[in-house]
């Protein structure tokens, strides 16, 4: 019996919700008594996956299967299962991603095994039960459910489990094969388009986030949410009025039929805070808002605001950033 | 071409949420219930490829009780040919799979298309269980959906940007903006939306995998502190100092 991690990678990277996914897998497996795996996906190097070590993973398995650097949806899902099978996996921890729900969604079919998406914290699995607490009503609610059955899956969400960093301790990696073939590559994507993200940073992974409303006046003004963004080395977001009118494009709008974002810092500049917006960022840590109208809803969810125009605001604040560096 | 389009019934985006006292269940009293924003695409997705598909039909699916006939009447207003109702509560994501991909099946469905995910359960799974109940492909989440004949040229949102993707029918997808403009009934869709079929079925297949042991609220935030404008900068010392999240 083991407890299976899914490991995500791009570029030779571990992703961010990877390593966390990692450091939740571990201390689930210390609860249970037993050791957390890997599987990677995605490319990778052997350096980075030996460094899971530090989130608290003894053994790494890689597929250099050239196919799989790409998301293929059953591809993935037979590896996945494949390794499951292999370690005697009783619980698959992977991350709240649209790969993990994919694949983890097929998985939970494949291995009869009760699904948990969208998990906050770490289980509870006192009492012979398995519970575990998620994200549900859009951020506006969490609920307790119970897992039943031999088999679990998880998808924590992203930015609910800080990743450790045990340094010096390495990942055993050795090879692995699910002896894939062509027909397990029949949905592979035939084309794969990569957005330019501001500064490099992924909204659903950002730990800073810099969002903008129609406060904002039009897209010429994005420089003042990029400035800002760039000196603090967070990631840009809108509202959804904003790319409804194509202000800015779709795969920044954060809110109930958005991305939904979870960062230690949420700074909203002129957005009044619409219930589904907040559905979409109610889960940050801390949340700022600069509007200039003091009754603008947002500021009822806010820890800090500022009542002023974010015309004035926005440089008074990049500056601010750039003194501290 | 069938399409199948599956919703489900949820609390309007504007609702206030609570629970009853024992925290077991939702507190519907007073609450009005939509069409799952997410699901609005797919429906109208399909109607859209029908109206482009001679011969094609849509038809809606919906796991629930029969509180949630409005919604599934203002599916067939807004253009759905007929409607199935399964007749349980949904009680979890694996449970309402197994009762989509029995229909899917029976009823010989090229196109199952559904929201991304539920705004109240946010699962996320349905897609992918459908799919793999049926051994068939699953495209999720799906931005884009064009049809020729029977390939689906798709693009499917991930992480920092999309994929292009080919499958051909029958296959499953979740669905997401920009896919289309969601459309709204109009007078006509109202009238004729009552004549349309509506069979109501009953629920097959195994028990539920999990089960909701309790609802709670995220704890209450402890009130906004205002910063003066003329002097923002302050701002960054306490997101430092105080909060330390920079």
């Amino acid at each position: 019996m083991s407890v299976l991690v899914v490991v995500e990678c791009d570029k030779g990277e571990v992703k961010k919700s990877s390593l966390e996914v990692a450091t939740y897998g571990a201390q689930v497996a210390a609860q249970l008594g037993t050791s957390a795996t890997a599987i990677a996906v995605g490319e990778a190097t052997e350096a980075n996956l030996a460094k899971l070590g530090e989130q608290g993973i003894s053994k790494v398995l890689y597929d250099n299967e050239p196919r799989l650097k790409d998301f293929v949806n059953n591809a993935y899902t037979k590896l996945i299962a494949t390794a499951a099978q292999q370690e005697d996996a009783k619980v698959i921890v992977l991350a709240n991603s649209n790969i993990g729900a994919a694949v983890g969604s097929r998985l939970s079919v494949r291995l009869q095994a009760a699904l948990a998406t969208n998990v906050v914290e770490l289980p509870k699995t006192d009492g012979g039960q398995f519970v575990v607490k998620r994200g549900a009503f859009s951020g506006k609610a969490f609920s307790d459910v119970v897992l039943s059955g031999d088999r679990k899956i998880i998808a924590v969400k992203k930015n609910s489990i800080e990743a450790q960093h045990e340094a010096g301790k390495t990942a055993e990696v050795a090879a692995f094969s699910a002896q894939l073939g062509d027909a397990d590559f029949a949905d592979a994507p035939k084309q794969v388009v990569m957005q330019d993200q501001a500064g490099g940073i992924l909204l659903p992974e950002a730990s800073l986030v810099v969002s903008g409303g129609r406060g904002m006046k039009g897209p010429e003004n994005w420089n003042l949410i990029e400035d800002l963004a760039k000196a603090l080395g967070a990631a840009t977001a809108c509202s959804k009025p904003v790319s409804d009118v194509d202000w800015r494009p779709h795969h920044e709008h954060v809110g109930q039929t958005g991305i939904t974002v979870s960062p230690n810092l949420y700074i909203a500049c002129g957005i009044s805070g619409a219930i589904q917006h907040l559905a979409g960022v109610n889960s940050s840590k801390v949340i700022v808002v600069i509007n200039k109208d003091p009754e603008a809803p947002f500021f009822k969810a806010a820890d800090y605001g500022i009542v002023g125009d974010v015309f004035e605001v926005l440089p008074k604040l990049t500056a601010a950033v750039k003194e501290l560096s | 071409m069938k399409f199948l389009v599956c919703i489900s019934n949820v609390p309007d985006t504007t609702t206030k949420i609570a629970f009853t006292p024992d925290n077991k269940e939702f507190n519907k009293a007073g609450v009005q219930f939509v069409i799952n924003p997410w699901d609005e695409y797919a429906l109208t997705r399909a109607i859209e490829l029908k109206e482009a598909n001679a011969g094609s039909t849509v038809t809606v699916l919906n796991v629930g009780e029969a509180d949630t006939e409005p919604n599934i009447r203002k599916a067939l207003a807004i253009g759905a040919d007929d409607a199935i109702r399964v007749n349980a509560a949904p009680t979890d994501a694996f449970f309402v799979s197994q009762q989509i991909a029995a229909i899917a099946k029976e009823g010989s469905y090229d196109v199952i298309l559904m929201g991304k995910e539920s705004i109240d359960y946010n699962g996320f799974q349905v897609h992918g269980m459908v799919g793999e109940l049926l051994g068939i492909p699953t495209v999720a989440p799906a931005m884009k959906l064009d049809m020729s004949g029977n390939a689906a040229t798709l693009e499917r949102e991930i992480e920092g940007g999309k994929e292009i993707v080919q499958v051909n029918t029958p296959f499953v997808a979740s669905c997401q903006q920009p896919m289309c403009e969601p459309r709204i009934p109009n007078m006509r869709g109202i009238m004729t939306a009552r004549t349309k079929p509506l069979k109501v079925v009953p629920a097959i297949g195994d028990a539920p995998r999990t089960q909701v042991a309790e609802f709670a609220l995220p704890p209450k935030k402890q009130g906004v502190k205002l910063i003066d404008a003329a002097n923002a900068g302050e701002l960054i010392k306490l997101l430092r100092n105080e909060a330390k999240v920079i």
